[in-house]
């Protein structure tokens, strides 16, 4: 009998042994992978566990975060959803994360390994450290004045500050309400699938995920192309261009929207934005110079972040001289963001200078101490500072006697470009009205923003002048308000 | 109690290092060669009760419940819990109480049963009111700690009544009748989720499965200790087994059949897995004859076998343990199983702390079936190493007792009683981390359901009562346990 109890009680140590190995298996082993599986909902709730950190405009937040009382415990609010909408993204316990959220996730959620203090012993304690700050360069006026100025039409606004890449405002319009898309269950659901449906698509980001073709003013890039390759070498030469202008290899006849474009000079042909003198310039360059021209300018550029994405902005590097010299005009399968655009008019500005534009200023833990500045890139010249103080004469006219008087503003200079982009099967499409413009010092001579302006359906006939039309003023708006 | 002799001896007694043990053991060796009637042997000399030890771990069993019902608190509300202070007073005072009638029903039962059980169901009343705090609309803790009020008044009852564990030899089938009869009883009532295992009135709910469980392991012991010579040592030899009488074996298979086939009609078992595991380890400690253990396993496999083809609920339950992540597979989200194992990982090895886990997302049955996976969460690996420690303090008790004891009826019966919550154990703590196929059944002392909590606390009050026999003073063991066993079941013979 004594012997049968011990065999007993050894039996039961081995089921005893058996339950903690068993035990250090699922614990420790392999804990890590049911920790991961995205069915084990902790990784959510944990997630979800505390307030949002906030992204700030201007010195204040523009996100805040509401305690919904369910399993999930913050939901994502939005001070001014459709206003900051195109730089915040949503914040969906759903659908996931978009833009400046989905970038800056790890400070904002908390779960950035740089807001860890003491990183053993908050481990330890199964702290967790509030989700910090993401201060952006964004000025609230000058966003307000795009918002307001686009009044709900398609299309999209970006300014940035041309000494820095500091993007002052950035609109895609018609915008929506990330807060919709915050929680989860059906209302979610519901909107999701209704602003996915709608026809004016309010989810694209317009200014930095949608390219146009930029028709006139991509010329800026094709005259800083002519002048630095010294093509032209005087702005008052007159050019040796008929109008109209065949396109080599073709007998298709390139005209022009105005008069006065035969035989003049490369400021005259600019002001009036000849497309047949610059079709010729273009193909003068070649397509080895053009490409390269636009690549510094930053065509093609796959990866480009402000830290969200950018869509890459194209310029075709194998053509035909007739595909070369459309796309030199800004047509053919030339395509731009807003925010390229605002670039090549900051690099004009900056005097030849361009620094890649950023979004995020700074982020901070929850108490405001700084963590690290935002991701930047080196300024790098695009340009000859000679070719830039032309361009920048040459735009400055446009907007004293040309087509982009509206975008004037009193007591300092302004520089601009206006276009009208064709576009859809045999160019039926409604034109997109573009302007892009800078402002600057007159006495410092500090170049003070620049500015792209994209209006899809411009109610225009199809002229230049309805770049200037539709879209000057709000760039003078924006440009305005960054002035007071 | 609290001086450094009393402790040292403790430490002492703990680590297994006691001088006292050592005569003792060989006077068992002697026992058993002399086939229990080692009358010669001069009586050993009166062990220390160490009634004080029982108190200082009865003291920090309470404040350890207490802490956690704090940390309960302070984790969830940042304050302290209304009820703590309440909490403790009638935890304390129910441990005091059972104190006292040990103290003076039972001076030489072993001091780590009745601290191991307070702690036991005092982490088991934290987990249940943590868990409450997730489902607002069922609170289950007041609950259970009225049974647990029942549970220790029952313990004290049984100790202070009972005054020598070999009365219940006179009484083996009358505790089989009983036993049956709970079984059978359910079977009027309706089913619930499945198994007919509950009785339910005037809005309490009981599982005399639970109760049975005690009286057929007492029944058993019994029988087989009557019988055990003749189970040996008569009959044919078939290899290393010797087939008995049919009229030897006849009675004991008869109940253990009934016992089983109710079980299975009921859909309950997790429980005839119990007694078929008590019953096999019992008839192999009686007789001593290994091939039991082999006949046992393979009956066990055969009727697994069985059972886990025919029956769809138990098969579903087969698939679950190979395959717990089938159902995120096939789009249903995450099954209870999976959730469990979810729970465990996500304690580590140091666990949430209490109240800080999610192991509500298991869903039904959180508090009874799955309430382990709330501990491991919280508590982590260290926690729940620690409460299996517990238990195997408890199944030791156990065994040291049957070892101490020479009546080969409080043998068997320590060791029923012993095998029994390691067995239980052992199935469903298994069964929640995906060791073996999930079987419902109750965490002793932990899970919420007072037929549990109470049959607990009569296992502790058998093991009390037991232990204090074996440990204490035996003027005339020999002679008076001679004559106690023909007493109760000689017809059989």
């Amino acid at each position: 009998m004594i012997r049968g109890i011990r065999h007993t009680a050894a039996f039961s140590f081995l089921l005893l042994t058996a339950l903690l190995v068993n035990a250090v298996r699922v614990q420790v082993f392999e804990a890590e992978g049911y920790t991961g599986n995205p069915a084990n909902r902790r990784t959510a709730i944990a997630r979800y566990a505390q307030p949002r950190g906030a992204v700030v405009v201007g010195g204040h937040p523009v996100t805040g975060s509401r305690d919904s009382g369910g399993r999930l415990r913050y939901e994502r609010t939005y001070t001014d959803g459709p206003l900051y909408a195109p730089l915040t993204g949503f914040a969906s316990q759903q659908y996931g994360t978009s833009l400046l959220e989905s970038s800056e996730d790890g400070i904002l959620a908390g779960t950035d390994d740089r807001l860890v203090v003491f990183p053993w012993w908050d481990g330890l304690i199964h702290r967790r450290p509030p989700g910090g700050r993401v201060e952006t360069t964004v000025n609230p006026a000058m966003q307000r004045a795009a918002y307001h100025g686009l009044a709900g039409r398609k299309g999209a606004v970006v300014a940035v500050e041309p000494r820095t890449g500091r993007v002052l405002a950035l609109v895609s319009s018609p915008s929506y309400d990330p807060g919709e898309l915050s929680g989860n269950g059906r209302s979610v659901t519901g909107a999701w699938r209704r602003l996915n449906e709608a026809a004016d698509r309010p989810m694209l980001n317009r200014a930095l995920r949608q390219t146009y073709p930029p028709g006139s003013v991509f010329k800026v890039v094709t005259a800083a192309a002519a002048l630095d390759s010294g093509l032209v070498k005087d702005l008052d030469a007159p050019l040796d261009v008929p109008d109209p202008y065949t396109l080599p290899d073709t007998r298709t006849q390139l005209g022009n929207p105005t008069e006065g474009c035969e035989h003049v000079s490369l400021r005259e042909a600019f002001r009036l934005s000849c497309n047949t003198v610059f079709a010729r310039l273009g193909v003068g360059v070649g397509e080895r110079g053009m490409a390269e021209a636009a690549q510094r300018f930053g065509f093609n550029d796959r990866g480009l972040r402000i830290p969200s994405p950018v869509a890459p902005s194209t310029f075709d590097t194998r053509m035909h001289p007739a595909q070369l010299a459309l796309s030199a005009i800004g047509q053919y399968d030339t395509a731009a963001t807003p925010l390229q655009m605002a670039m090549v008019a900051a690099a004009v500005a900056n005097d030849g200078q361009l620094t890649p534009p950023y979004l995020v200023e700074r982020v901070t833990d929850a108490h405001g101490v700084m963590v690290a500045t935002g991701a930047r890139r080196p300024t790098r010249q695009v340009m000859n500072p000679a070719t830039a103080e032309q361009l920048q004469e040459m735009m400055a006219e446009v907007v004293e006697h040309g087509s982009g008087r509206t975008a004037a503003i009193d007591g300092f200079v302004v520089g601009g470009k206006t276009g009208t982009a064709q576009h859809g099967v045999r160019n039926e499409g409604t034109p997109y009205a573009w302007f892009i413009a800078w402002v600057r010092d007159r006495q410092s001579h500090e170049p003070l923003s620049a500015v792209a302006v994209v209006v899809e359906d411009a109610e225009a006939e199809r002229e230049d002048i309805s770049g200037g039309g539709s879209a000057g003023p709000i760039a003078r708006a924006v440009m305005a308000a960054g002035l007071r | 109690m609290g001086d450094m002799g009393e402790m040292q001896r403790f430490a002492c007694y703990v680590a297994g290092m006691d001088v006292a043990d050592r005569p003792d053991a060989a006077e068992a060796r002697a026992q058993a060669a002399g086939n229990g009637r080692a009358a010669g042997a001069p009586p050993a000399p009166p062990r220390p009760k160490r009634r004080g030890v029982e108190l200082a771990l009865l003291v920090g069993a309470v404040l350890i419940s207490f802490c956690g019902y704090l940390a309960v608190g302070l984790a969830r509300t940042h304050a302290v819990p209304a009820g703590a202070l309440r909490y403790a007073a009638g935890l304390g005072g129910l441990a005091l109480l059972a104190h006292l009638v040990v103290r003076f029903g039972a001076p030489y039962a072993d001091p780590l049963l009745l601290p191991t059980g307070v702690l036991l169901n005092g982490l088991g009343l934290v987990l249940i009111f943590r868990l409450d705090l997730e489902t607002p609309a069922d609170h289950a803790a007041p609950a259970q700690l009225v049974w647990s009020t029942v549970g220790v008044a029952l313990f004290i009852a049984v100790v202070a009544a009972l005054r020598d564990h070999r009365v219940l030899q006179r009484y083996a089938y009358g505790c089989a009748g009983l036993a049956l009869a709970l079984m059978v009883a359910p079977i009027l009532f309706p089913a619930v989720n499945g198994a007919r295992i509950w009785i339910r009135a005037a809005g309490f709910s009981l599982q005399p499965g639970e109760f049975a469980k005690v009286l057929i392991t007492v029944f058993f012991a019994a029988y087989l200790a009557a019988n055990r010579e003749a189970l040996a040592d008569t009959g044919k030899a078939v290899w290393r087994l010797r087939l008995p009488a049919a009229q030897v074996l006849g009675p004991v298979v008869a109940i253990w059949l009934v016992s089983v086939g109710v079980l299975v009609l009921e859909r309950d078992l997790g429980t005839s897995l119990l007694f078929f595991g008590v019953f096999v380890v019992l008839l192999y400690v009686a007789t001593g004859r290994t091939g039991w253990i082999a006949v046992g396993v393979l009956l066990a496999a055969a009727g697994a076998a069985a059972v886990g083809t025919l029956e769809p609920h138990v098969h579903g339950r087969v698939q679950d343990w190979l395959h717990p992540f089938a159902g995120i597979a096939a789009g249903r989200g995450p099954g209870q199983l999976a959730q469990s194992l979810f729970a465990f990982a996500a304690g580590g090895t140091f666990g949430t702390g209490l109240g800080l886990g999610h192991s509500s997302l298991i869903g039904f049955a959180r508090k009874s079936d799955f309430i382990l996976a709330t501990l491991g969460e919280e508590l982590g690996l260290a926690g729940l190493s620690a409460l299996f420690l517990l238990y195997a303090l408890l199944a030791a008790c156990g065994y040291r007792a049957a070892l101490g004891l020479r009546d080969p009826f409080g043998s068997l019966l320590a060791v029923g009683l012993a095998v029994l919550p390691a067995l239980q154990v052992f199935v469903i703590a298994g069964g929640v981390m995906g060791l073996i196929p999930l079987t419902g059944m109750a965490m002793p002392f932990l899970a919420q359901g007072g037929s549990s909590v109470v049959t607990n606390w009569i296992i502790v009050a058998l093991l009390v009562r037991i232990t204090d026999r074996a440990r204490g003073p035996r003027p005339d063991a020999p002679a008076r346990q001679a004559r106690a066993a023909p007493d109760a079941l000689g017809a059989v013979r």
